[in-house]
């Protein structure tokens, strides 16, 4: 099979065939090949339940590609939640002519994430479309967890509580925008796309209880304290020194004149913590690859409600805004 | 008017072209616009994918030496710092 | 200070260093006793204020006024609906650097247009307009060539590529514009309080620092030209300051490491060849200036897009929306939120004027970055 025909989204021979030799090759479990018409699964109460969809171009990056994407997304989203991630599924729609090989690479690299932290895919669709429908294509992916800490929520933070980012941000946005054709230009950024559950998991058993816990996806970091800012009625302190970014980024920011704070993460999260808990949850954070770069970079404060300020290294003070509409660079 | 940052020369093209560095950052660019000599090593100032002119290294440390001073000056009491302070500026909602 | 210099010499970070900033900063509270009103030309220098906050470090004496360095707000409608008409015509390609592609017409935009299906690019440089010429034989691409002194040296490499390779089919819409001219202007203007300029950085590096010189002589003002980081905005300020309290007047290099008096005379020399400069020329917001923008040399009129297409091209004046006061603005007579419209009906997303759609616009500087400031005189 070099190339994914119409008829192997037809639920006749052909599409039984694209199932048995790419999915339940690669997402074998007991629960998928019952092939039943849904899964039967056990949870223990309360359930964090999700959804996300993928499109990304291109379909594979440095760092990733649109399969490992779709895992991670949807997990991060249940370890925000305060989830310990069980069961994903997945639902492909692709484009007619897409070649085998390549939809080959995107399933093996969900499975590879989903093999580090021991999550299954129980349910899946596919759906071939006419050439032109999609662009290569598409995943939706739903996810369920079981909620192992409790009162996470971005409405309750209050003044005084201090913020971590775990990472470098705006490398998976700096990535994919650097790969624009019409850009031009060449870099080795790498996107930042990676699961949060161990070093989550890690900060629960260090005893530490997050107030909010957040990744900073689409709108980057300056979407999620925004958002924070708003939910708990509070103002936020950002210092610009403490915020890590890497110097390629930077270097695409000072470019085309973006900030990295506005560039999407896929691996990235923002903590608000109690101020005794800082030192604690840096030390366990620094314990994981993904999470090493942590730094404390904020802090929550009475006035200035609902609002971002950023400060610089010499003290002068803006606001951060939301991100607002397309992302521009500036020419000259 | 225009944004442009310094870029380090890294390779140079046929054509009349070169490749810099901008903190990791590679791009494609032309010298048709410098005619003075440029080599790999030198920083260059872009703009729209035109080198435009070269920086002065030794320039720019002059520069920041003359910085320098002015900190040290200050540390060691020669000027005296008092007032300016940013707090004064905003405007409390 | 060797040591510093091997393993830190970044140029960049280098102008950033908290610690000259705020050294700088006190220097200047102590130098500083006349109130001063600077106006930075450059639309980039208005960004740079607003989003390192050198104004927060600054003793509230020093007041900035914007000044017109922004070539895509000084467009006035007619030229953009010339744009438009261009962009609209049969078998045309029509490109432009970036920013212009937001800017409102009286009726429309360039990138209203090109959802509407016309061909309308927007290029990062003007060196794609061959590349794009020579894949469309059949089709006539016309160059939206904007901007100041840094940008017209581009315009003016592509003419020059065009005649050598012998592309046929390459037509240029030349709006490029002069900065002393509108100096010059708002100077002579009665309602000016403009003490000192803060000079463009990279206009400067084309032309050099002798082009202020004559303003400098005629209105007996302090000119700075400052580079584009806070540090050297800060110094630039500094040497201002500098100049008022000792009664002197002239014009001042801050920007050492990358201009000089004479500038890039390649370049100047490149853009002579082709161009020159038009009697007259309509600025948003100031009106005619004589001499202040350039066209094609008569021996160049084939190449020229406002002489192929000049039945397209409309002739009259045409006037902004009535509650905006870009004008004025860039003017240095008021600011951003002075205008009735700013931030509510005019937002980067619907802009009515185009200080608020190009990323160099007071108005979008202000928009985003200037929220903090509200009530103080900046």
């Amino acid at each position: 099979m070099k190339e994914i025909l119409l008829a192997h989204g037809g639920g006749g021979d052909e599409m039984n065939e694209l199932i048995n030799k790419l999915f339940f090759k690669s997402f074998s479990n007991p629960i998928l090949e019952k092939m039943e018409d849904a899964a039967t699964i056990e949870l223990k109460s309360p359930i964090a339940f999700t959804t996300d969809s993928f499109t990304v171009n291109p379909l594979f990056f440095n760092g990733g590609d649109i399969g490992k994407l779709a895992v991670v997304g949807t997990v991060n989203d249940l370890v925000m939640a305060g989830a310990k991630p069980r069961y994903l599924t997945c639902g492909f729609m692709i484009e007619e002519g897409f070649l085998f090989s390549d939809l080959q690479k995107i399933v093996k690299s969900m499975q590879d994430e989903m093999e580090k932290i021991g999550v299954k895919v129980v349910a899946g669709d596919t759906k071939v479309v006419p050439k032109g429908s999609v662009d290569g294509v598409f995943i939706n992916s739903s996810g369920v967890g079981e909620i192992v800490q409790k009162n996470i929520s971005s409405h309750n933070i209050k003044a005084g509580h201090v913020l971590i980012v775990s990472n470098e941000v705006g490398n998976h946005g700096a990535c994919i925008l650097a790969k624009r054709e019409d850009l031009d230009v060449e870099t080795s950024i790498k996107s930042d796309c990676a699961l949060l559950w161990e070093p989550v998991k890690a900060l629960y058993e260090a005893g530490i209880a997050p107030i909010a816990l957040r990744d900073a996806t689409r709108g980057g970091l300056s979407a999620v304290l925004n958002e924070w800012a708003v939910a708990s009625n509070i103002g936020i302190k950002a210092y610009e020194e403490k915020i890590p970014v890497a110097d390629e980024v930077r270097g695409i920011c000072e470019i085309f004149g973006f900030e990295p704070y506005e560039f999407a993460n896929e691996g990235t999260m923002v903590l608000a913590l109690k101020e005794e808990d800082a030192s604690k949850a840096l030390e366990v954070l620094k314990g994981f690859e993904v999470t090493k770069r942590a730094s404390l970079f904020g802090v929550a404060v009475k006035e200035y409600e609902g609002r971002v300020i950023l400060e610089t290294p010499w003290g002068s003070q803006r606001f951060l805004e939301s991100p607002k509409g397309e992302l521009l660079p500036r020419i000259c | 008017m225009c944004l442009s940052i310094p870029s380090k020369v890294i390779k140079i093209d046929e054509n009349n072209m070169a490749t810099v560095d901008t903190m990791g950052v590679k791009r494609e660019i032309t010298l048709d616009l410098i005619d003075e000599p440029i080599e790999i090593g030198d920083y260059i100032l872009i703009h729209v994918g035109y080198a435009m002119g070269k920086i002065s290294k030794e320039e720019a440390l002059e520069s920041i030496k003359a910085y320098e001073e002015i900190v040290k000056a200050m540390e060691s009491g020669e000027i005296d710092p008092d007032e300016g302070h940013s707090g004064e500026y905003f405007e409390s909602h | 200070m060797k040591d510093i210099a091997e393993s830190t010499l970044n140029l960049i970070e280098g102008f950033r260093n908290p610690a000259h900033m705020r050294a700088l900063s006190k220097l200047i509270y102590k130098e500083s006793k006349t109130p001063i009103k600077i106006m930075e030309v450059c639309g980039g220098h208005t960004h740079t204020i607003m989003k390192y906050g050198i104004i927060q470090l600054l003793p509230k004496h020093i007041e900035f006024i914007h000044g017109p360095g922004c070539p895509v707000c000084i467009m006035p409608k007619e030229r953009i609906d010339a744009a438009l008409a261009l962009a609209s015509s049969k078998d045309v390609i029509f490109t432009t650097l970036g920013d212009m592609i937001r800017v409102p017409g009286s009726k429309s935009s360039l990138q209203e247009l090109r959802a509407r299906g016309a061909d309308v690019r927007a290029l990062y440089s003007p060196l794609d307009v061959l590349k794009i010429a020579n894949e469309n034989p059949t089709k006539k691409v016309i160059f939206f060539a904007i901007g100041f002194e840094t940008t017209t040296p581009m315009s003016a490499a592509i003419i020059d590529k065009t005649l050598k390779e012998g592309i046929k089919n390459i037509s240029f819409f030349s709006n490029h514009v002069l900065v002393p001219e509108p100096m010059e202007a708002i100077m002579l203007d009665e309602n000016s309080k403009i003490d000192a300029f803060l000079g463009p950085s990279h206009v400067s590096v084309i032309t050099g620092t002798k082009i202020y010189e004559r303003v400098c002589e005629k209105f007996k003002m302090p000119i700075v030209v400052a580079g584009f980081e806070p540090i050297d905005v800060m110094e630039a300020i500094l040497k201002i300051v500098k100049q008022v309290e000792e009664g002197r007047y002239e014009v001042e290099n801050q920007y050492i490491r990358a201009v000089s008096r004479d500038g890039n005379l390649h370049a100047q020399k490149l853009v002579d060849k082709y161009f020159e400069r038009r009697a007259h020329f309509n600025w948003r917001g100031i009106g005619d200036i004589p001499n202040s923008a350039l066209k094609l040399k008569d021996e160049y009129a084939f190449l020229d897009a406002q002489i192929i297409f000049k039945d397209l091209i409309p002739k009259e004046h045409k006037k902004d929306h009535k509650l905006c006061i870009c004008g004025d603005i860039l003017k240095g007579l008021a600011k951003p939120y002075d205008c009735k419209v700013f931030g509510k009906a005019c937002v980067p997303s619907s802009p009515i004027g185009s200080c608020m759609v190009s990323s160099e616009g007071a108005c979008a500087a202000y928009y985003k970055y200037g929220s903090l400031l509200k009530g103080r005189r900046v």
